[in-house]
């Protein structure tokens, strides 16, 4: 049946793409609370951080702010996951003569397009409240590329907790260790300020290169080896979510 | 023996389960199920709660694999040939399958689009008209009463007209109407050819639909054969003179009327 592959990912795609129209709270909760935080760190601690360099503060914290969007937003891929097993529409699907694999694609499509959505309206506040970048339009591409990357990487470890979690609580609180993630790295703050061990766990992290290479991006900087470290992560993070969200589908299936 | 020959015979049974196993951890749930389901008629499995019919029909849908045993449908082994298995089948769960946040139509063009059907929208359209639905075809599933559903979620596992359709429990948690509309549309199936396999834990409910009945018990099938069969498993009946009271239900029914068409919501 790979042969409609294609055709019945875009039909699954469809159908959860439009579950996120009939209830676009879901991508204004993801944008709020990312919001709420540029507004509470610009506004409030921003004067009192000193990031080292001349950029203001909102182009030093927005590429770590983009991340805590999708990190809050992949968790609505899991949340859906588990409410189409539980109402057994997922059973449904699984019966009929179609390619499995696109049952898992359309969410993960759908999380795409939403957390895409979810980053426009938040950078289209940064630049309201002074966000200015002169990036060229390939470094805006290389930005998005970056962001689609770790959207999906991330919406595969949300597959992973969609499919294996007992409970609809379950099924999203996988994600806010990763919400906290960036604020342990060079998002928000430079790490050098850091105790030696915190440090060296911020510097380490994944979180800490990708927010560097993006901050590179904007600054009209060159990236240097950051964005390698960052891909490195990235390829690494989905290839290895992807395979045991896999495993967890075919568990699901026998 | 049978089991090495090859299941190419035209009208050979449309389903065939030979020696069925299943555990889940220490708890053995079907123990060797053995039955056939004649092409054209409609089969009830009937057993109380727990007794392993929906374990069953997971398995004869490609949901579930067996531990040892084997089944065929429309002649396609199971285990072997799952994709030929579902092209050939529909399976409407316990639970209504419908997707709550789209419209009645839009899950059926959903169904007809996963089906690789060639106007998916006509389709939607027929089966609304033929289950009373278009009115409410406009309306988010999710508004639907449980009868309304249960019309919409068969007629969903009607698209693309497969030969054989697993009812798992249809008509639990139904009010009496929706319960004898799940019924009528049941009995149309049949009339139309299709193959109908269901389960059910409510002994009236084989009574009215089955052609065969198979008495599910403690992961094996106790019984197995038409109603005329299974009623002289008992010693003859004996005359006897009571009065005949009109059950509740018929009370019910003959007040709100039996064949009144559900009131939308």
């Amino acid at each position: 049946m790979t042969t409609h592959a294609i055709a019945d990912t875009r039909t699954l795609t469809g159908r959860s793409l439009r579950h996120i129209l009939r209830s676009p709270d879901t991508i204004i909760t993801t944008a709020v609370t990312p919001i709420a935080l540029m507004l509470i760190f610009v506004y409030v601690f921003g004067g009192a951080i000193n990031t080292g360099t001349d950029e203001s503060y909102i182009n030093y914290m927005l590429p770590g702010i983009l991340l805590i969007t999708v990190a809050s937003g992949i968790a609505y891929t899991a949340y859906r996951l588990f409410l189409d097993m539980q109402g057994g529409i997922f059973e449904r699907f699984q019966s009929m003569p179609i390619a499995r694999s696109s049952v898992l694609w359309g969410h993960v499509l759908t999380s795409l397009v939403s957390n895409l959505v979810s980053v426009a309206i938040v950078i289209a506040v940064a630049f309201v409240m002074g966000f200015r970048t002169g990036a060229s339009f390939g470094a805006w591409l290389a930005v998005a590329g970056i962001l689609a990357l770790f959207t999906l990487a991330l919406t595969w470890l949300a597959v992973i907790a969609g499919l294996s979690a007992k409970t609809v609580d379950g099924a999203s609180a996988f994600s806010y260790p990763l919400i906290f993630l960036p604020f342990i790295s060079s998002a928000f703050v430079p790490t050098d300020t850091m105790p030696a061990p915190v440090a060296w766990f911020a510097e380490n992290q994944p979180v800490t290169s990708i927010v560097n290479s993006i901050r590179a991006l904007f600054a009209e900087q060159p990236v240097g080896n950051d964005i390698w470290i960052a891909l490195a992560w990235l390829v690494g993070i989905f290839v290895v979510a992807y395979a045991f969200a896999v495993a967890a589908y075919r568990r699901r299936l026998s | 023996m049978t089991t090495a020959q090859s299941q190419t015979a035209a009208r050979g049974p449309a389903i065939q389960v030979q020696g069925v196993q299943k555990s889940f951890g220490e708890l053995q749930v079907l123990r060797g199920v053995d039955f056939d389901v004649a092409a054209g008629s409609i089969f009830a499995l009937l057993g109380s709660n727990g007794a392993g019919k929906t374990t069953l029909v997971r398995i004869l849908s490609t949901l579930l694999k067996a531990d040892a045993g084997t089944a065929t449908v429309h002649g396609f082994d199971v285990a072997a040939k799952p994709g030929d298995v579902r092209e050939s089948i529909s399976l409407t769960g316990q639970f209504a399958a419908v997707d709550e946040i789209l419209t009645g139509r839009e899950n059926l063009v959903l169904v007809a689009r996963l089906r690789h059907l060639a106007d998916p929208g006509a389709v939607a359209d027929e089966l609304l008209a033929r289950f009373s639905l278009t009115e409410a075809g406009g309306r988010r599933a999710g508004t639907y009463s449980g009868g309304m559903r249960r019309r919409l979620d068969i007629a969903m596992s009607l698209i693309g007209d497969p030969p054989i359709i697993f009812l798992d429990e249809p008509t639990t948690g139904l009010d009496p109407q929706a319960r004898i509309e799940v019924w009528e549309t049941v009995k149309k199936l049949a009339q139309g050819g299709t193959t109908v396999l269901l389960t059910t834990q409510y002994l009236d409910e084989a009574e009215q639909l089955a052609d065969r009945i198979a008495i599910l018990h403690q992961g094996t099938i106790i019984q197995n054969g038409t109603l005329a069969e299974l009623k002289q498993l008992l010693p003859p009946a004996k005359v006897e003179y009571v009065e005949k009271q009109p059950s509740l239900e018929d009370v019910f029914l003959s007040l709100v009327g039996a064949t009144g068409t559900e009131k939308e919501s």
